[in-house]
């Protein structure tokens, strides 16, 4: 019984954190520890039995359903799973990561009060991540979603003493909310336009509604462009896109493991996700595929450029997620989304990896994450030092590393598709591939190299992580290195086996890539090692140069250094003046102006009135309610006789 | 007949009601328990008899017709008949309210201090009077138990209310007098329209010219908006809500609002369809004011109470939104959304009623920091926030997604329009819980509380088992309503025409795909 093992590999998260959830209080910190990893540790052997059945030996993609969960009408829903190559490979991701992530923090966590809440959230969020990969309606996937959603609400908030961290964590909420909107639309577009929600019934049936449009808010437009619309501004929310990016580097606030799971490897990979699983409609489009293309594109060298001047150690590598979702995003927008998804396979482990550095480093220098309080300590973290070098090289893009071989294949396919986009797109990607390069290096020789800039108590004290923490880091070092020659398979849209719908008639760039002339091919890599290059001198060989170039590029400088004023910008034309319209509508709609000529105006008439008949009335309102109801009933009566 | 099972459910509670107010006598503490626990148990008496209705052989969801028909004799000269029934859209509310009053006698267990007798007679009379109004099949009784049922609610929070409380009742008679006079107007023209009957089971064959529909339609609009309430005839609530005591907000939200939806899928809808499809764009506008005015408002409270007050008329924004698009869809989903907002509701007046019976303010900024202190409080707390923003796996997200499902295809608009409640509900939502459950304690009476006894935990427990339950699995309540929704649809024939053909508001209109 196949689908059985898969049913598992969802649900045992889920047991875990409720049984952790109820009774970690009673069952100690200990036991709480390890019977959430163990059951995150469980799912992931079967996900890796999985991934051998179906993405190795090539078994037939699996759909079951477990039961019907809404019924009305026309509208069916099941809670159930869709198992192809595209899930297994998301399903890998996730349990590997969850996994280590939740060993890693046993170490991490050891002087927290509250072990089992935020072992029961992890596994709680890893059931929410493992619902929305392996859902086969739109329905399932966007409970996974907010589900994900929640769970990085309260790991965000979950030093929730902490102000910054509870306006962190509403922050994230509602921004990926308002992209909601797009999500829950385009539900109910899939029921109008398809009649259902379910993926098997959209993908077959979107050929046949490609010429067909709608009115949408009195305009005219084409169903599966606005639907495809709809699904980008969904995903643009829980993938950090360029606007709707505000939130994640706030997310920050949560504990770092939390930051490497899902801040950086799961859950803001979904909105790539579901552009991959939609690649059967978005081919179909023409407009959606170009704004996703740009949106990532955009999204990838605006946020490297941010990342290059931010002195918090985790809003770096959170900018430096949100550069590479951007390249995802693009990838998608090329129809390269087998690119895509190798890419977010591997980033997902050395992301993961560099985020766990960090969270080294800043577990040794006790909680502190200004990099330049940092400096000087490869001596005393040599594992950490070390890893965190294999993590910075597949981020810039060095080969035999991960991020290698996937960007390479992102910026190939763009430059193959032969667009005039294209080529932009190459060029753009080409920058933020420098600019990746370096603000990797920046953070890794300022805080390893040159001399200790914080206090000497700190630097007296700082060690070496226990094993409990570094062995997860080399397990995901070990993926960062293997991913990228691994998946080479994936290259190949045929590998897929269908789970991805690429046009490669219209589509040329993704099988076309590997064409490529060797200057495209090599380009990447020269700008990454030249990246790499200048970090060295700026931070290593030279260090006042950094101060100088700040100086003379003092308006870039702040634009970068102060994320070019989104939070401010979003606080004075949205925050704000809703605040004051929700207060002007209650003070002056509800009560200036209802109840003025409304209830109020009314009773002050029946008052003066009263006065002059005062003796019948009690003043109670209730005794005239009963009278009337009497004086109804004994008429009646009475009428009756 | 059979045993009279709807009678009795509706007469218990009053026989009971009678019992403590006239029987009971003695010392004040005495009595005061006695009364509480016979209040206690003959609620949940009836709370059996109410579930046992769910298996009854006379009873089939399936059926959309009256079920469990009694009729009797009352002013038969006058052609007033006591007729009571239930189909898939009256059980869910008998039902809702059945398992509301046991909780609200537990709530006011401690909070009620003075005329204890006299409190737990009103509530079973006024269970005695809702049962009632949802059990009626005759226009005239169902008339009669709708004013009957103000008596007691008057007296829960003009007599055991807060400081404004004749200030708040006289607002809602205010609203509730002028509705229900215009009603009775309407129902007398109806029972001549109708050949001199108020039985309900045969209003939806009648022919009413369409002009006459309008008025007639306007009028009980007057009686079943203010009880929605719907915007702008929402400003009774939340003083009702600020003055009354916590069962009242309890009963109230849970119950006494879904009265006016329910008199929409009742009468309006079924009687006069004309009518209903020529003002139902005016209706998707009222809707989609009051989900996003009362939600931009309910961002501006820092009384918790005012604040989930103003939540309850955004959330009946969507209800009523999908009452109108009138699918099978939005049908569904508006009758599940009042069962689930009679959960998620009362139970959040009910969250707000244990910290001020133990600090006496629903002041926001008086709270902070409550999950360091009292930690059970604050995860129940937390889980009917949840439900409260709908989220998946919650019983509000399947009644709003149904709503929305079925109303883009006729309101769209509309419907778009009130996804922005969606964000706006949760920011409110969360911004309270941050103010309230998060942060740090400060003030030394948040430091002294102590968290939830065996009594609150006892009257949480059903709540959270119902939202999490629907939320999962919501055929327990689909099935119940499928048939007589589905019926409801059929038997309004084009009426989605007409819609199209009704004067445009600003938010209109349809959706479907067209082919080019």
């Amino acid at each position: 019984m196949p689908s059985g093992m898969y049913f598992t590999i969802v649900l045992l998260p889920l047991l875990v954190a409720t049984i952790v959830g109820l009774f970690g209080n009673r069952l100690g910190d200990k036991a709480s520890m390890w019977i959430t990893s163990g059951g995150v540790l469980v799912s992931m052997l079967l996900s890796l039995v999985g991934f051998m059945e179906i993405a190795v030996y090539g078994k037939p993609a699996i759909e079951a359903t477990l039961y019907e969960w809404i019924a009305s009408g026309a509208l069916s829903v099941s809670f159930g799973i869709y198992i192809d190559k595209l899930t297994v490979l998301m399903l890998v991701l996730v349990t590997v990561v969850s996994s280590m992530v939740h060993v890693y923090s046993i170490g991490y966590m050891a002087d927290d009060p509250s072990k089992p809440r935020f072992f029961s959230y992890l596994s709680l969020f890893t059931f929410m991540m493992l619902a929305l990969v392996t859902a086969p309606n739109l329905v399932q996937l966007f409970l996974g979603w907010e589900g994900v959603g929640l769970a990085s609400y309260l790991l965000i908030g979950f030093w929730h003493h902490k102000e910054s961290a509870n306006a962190a964590s509403i922050k994230a909420f509602l921004v990926n909310r308002v992209a909601d909107i797009g999500l829950i639309l385009a539900m109910l577009v899939a029921f109008a336009v398809f009649g259902s929600v379910a993926f098997g019934d959209i993908f077959a049936s979107a050929q046949s509604v490609a010429g067909q449009s709608m009115n949408f808010l009195g305009m005219n437009v084409p169903v599966l462009e606005l639907f495809a619309l709809l699904l980008l501004f969904g995903a643009m929310g829980k993938s950090a896109q360029i606007g709707l990016h505000t939130w994640l580097p706030d997310a920050m606030e949560g504990p770092t493991p939390v930051s490497a799971l899902i801040h950086a490897a799961t859950m803001v990979t979904a909105g790539v996700f579901l552009l991959a699983r939609m690649s059967p409609v978005f081919e179909l489009t023409e407009i959606a595929l170009m704004v996703v293309a740009w949106v990532g594109a955009l999204t990838a060298i605006f946020a490297a450029i941010i990342g290059l001047t931010q002195t918090d150690i985790k809003r770096v590598i959170a900018y430096s997620t949100c550069s590479q979702l951007g390249y995802m995003f693009f990838a998608c927008g090329v129809s390269a989304y087998s690119a895509a998804m190798f890419h977010l396979f591997a980033h997902g482990f050395f992301k993961a990896l560099l985020f766990l550095s960090a969270g080294s480093v800043i577990h040794a220098l006790h909680h502190e994450q200004n990099l330049f309080k940092m400096g000087g300590v490869r001596h005393l973290l040599p594992i950490t030092y070390g890893l965190m070098w294999i993590g910075s090289l597949a981020l810039a893009g060095i080969p035999p590393f991960a991020g290698f071989f996937s960007k390479d294949f992102i910026l190939e396919s763009a430059f193959m598709s032969g667009t005039q986009t294209g080529y932009s797109l190459y060029i753009i990607g080409t920058i933020a591939a420098f600019l990746t390069a370096f603000y990797s290096f920046r953070v890794l020789f300022l805080a390893f190299h040159g001399t200790f800039n914080g206090d000497k108590e700190t630097f007296d004290n700082a060690h070496e992580s226990p094993f409990i923490m570094t062995v997860p880091m080399m397990v995901l070092a070990v993926g960062a290195i293997a991913a990228g020659m691994l998946g080479l398979p994936m290259m190949d849209t045929a590998w897929w086996n269908g789970s991805i719908v690429i046009f490669e008639n219209i589509h040329v760039g993704v099988v076309e890539a590997h064409n490529s002339p060797l200057l495209i091919k090599l380009l990447p890599l020269i700008v990454a090692i030249a990246g790499i290059s200048l970090a060295w001198l700026m931070y290593i060989k030279r260090r006042g140069l950094a101060d100088k170039m700040t100086k003379a590029l003092d308006i870039l400088y702040s634009l970068s250094f102060n994320k070019f004023y989104f939070d401010e910008i979003y606080e004075a034309i949205i925050v704000a003046p809703i605040r004051s319209f929700s207060k002007f509508l209650w003070q002056k709609g509800d009560v200036e102006i209802i109840d003025r000529f409304g209830p109020d105006g009314v009773a002050e008439l029946t008052r003066r009135i009263s006065v002059t008949i005062r003796p019948l009335q009690t003043g109670y309102v209730y005794h005239y309610a009963f009278v009337i109801i009497l004086g109804m009933l004994a008429l009646i009566t009475w009428l009756m006789v | 007949m059979d045993f009279p099972i709807l009678s009795t459910i509706t007469f218990l509670p009053l026989i009971g009601s009678f019992m403590i107010f006239f029987i009971m006598n003695g010392e004040e503490e005495v009595v005061s328990h006695n009364a509480k626990l016979a209040a206690l148990w003959t609620s949940l008496v009836t709370l059996l008899l109410s579930i046992s209705i769910l298996f009854h052989e006379g009873f089939d969801p399936a059926s959309a017709s009256y079920q469990l028909v009694e009729t009797a004799d009352w002013l038969p000269q006058m052609g007033i008949y006591y007729r009571m029934g239930v189909d898939g859209i009256s059980l869910p509310f008998i039902l809702l309210t059945a398992l509301l009053t046991p909780i609200c006698i537990l709530v006011s267990w401690k909070g009620i201090t003075t005329k204890v007798r006299g409190y737990m007679a009103a509530f079973l009379a006024l269970e005695s009077f809702l049962i009632g109004v949802f059990c009626a099949t005759d226009l005239m009784l169902f008339y009669v138990l709708w004013e009957a049922m103000l008596i007691p609610m008057f007296l829960i929070i003009g007599v055991w209310g807060g400081e404004r409380r004749v200030y708040a009742a006289l607002k809602f008679f205010l609203y509730t007098f002028i509705g229900s006079v215009l009603m009775l107007v309407a129902i007398l023209y109806i029972y001549f329209a109708a050949g001199e009957t108020y039985d309900m089971s045969l209003l939806s064959n009648l022919v009413i010219d369409e002009g006459a529909q309008k008025w007639l339609w306007l009028a009980f609009f007057a009686a079943f908006a203010v009880k929605v309430p719907m915007w702008p005839f929402h400003t009774w609530l939340p003083d009702a809500h600020v003055q009354a005591p916590t069962a009242g907000s309890v009963i109230l939200a849970g119950v006494l609002l879904k009265m006016g939806a329910y008199g929409f899928l009742r009468i309006s809808l079924p009687v006069l369809p004309e009518a209903s499809a020529f003002f139902a764009p005016l209706v998707f506008t009222l809707s989609v004011i009051a989900i996003i005015y009362a939600a931009l408002v309910a961002l501006a409270q820092h009384d918790v109470k005012k604040m989930i007050a103003y939540s309850s008329v955004s959330h009946m924004g969507f209800i009523t939104l999908g009452i109108f698009a009138a699918t099978t869809e939005s049908i569904q989903g508006s009758l599940m959304q009042m069962v689930n907002h009679g959960i998620v509701s009362s139970a959040l007046f009910m969250l707000i009623g244990v910290v001020y019976d133990r600090m006496h303010t629903r002041e926001l900024s008086r709270f902070g920091g409550l999950v360091k202190v009292i930690p059970l409080y604050s995860l129940v707390f937390l889980l009917f926030v949840m439900a409260s923003v709908a989220l998946p796996g919650t019983n509000s997200f399947v009644g709003e997604f149904l709503i929305l499902v079925g109303s883009f295809q006729v309101a769209q608009t509309a419907t778009i329009f009130a996804t922005l409640g969606v964000v706006l509900g949760a920011a409110y939502m969360l911004w309270l819980t941050k103010r309230m459950i998060f942060g740090v304690p400060t003030t030394a009476e948040v430091k002294r509380l102590e968290d939830m006894d065996k009594r609150e935990i006892i009257m949480f427990v059903p709540l959270i088992i119902l939202m999490l339950g629907l939320g999962l699995y919501p055929a327990a309540l689909l099935d119940i309503t499928h048939a007589s929704a589905e019926n409801l649809v059929n038997s309004l024939g084009n009426y989605h025409d007409l819609i199209a053909q009704s004067p445009s508001w600003p938010f209109q209109q349809t959706s479907l795909v067209e082919g080019n």
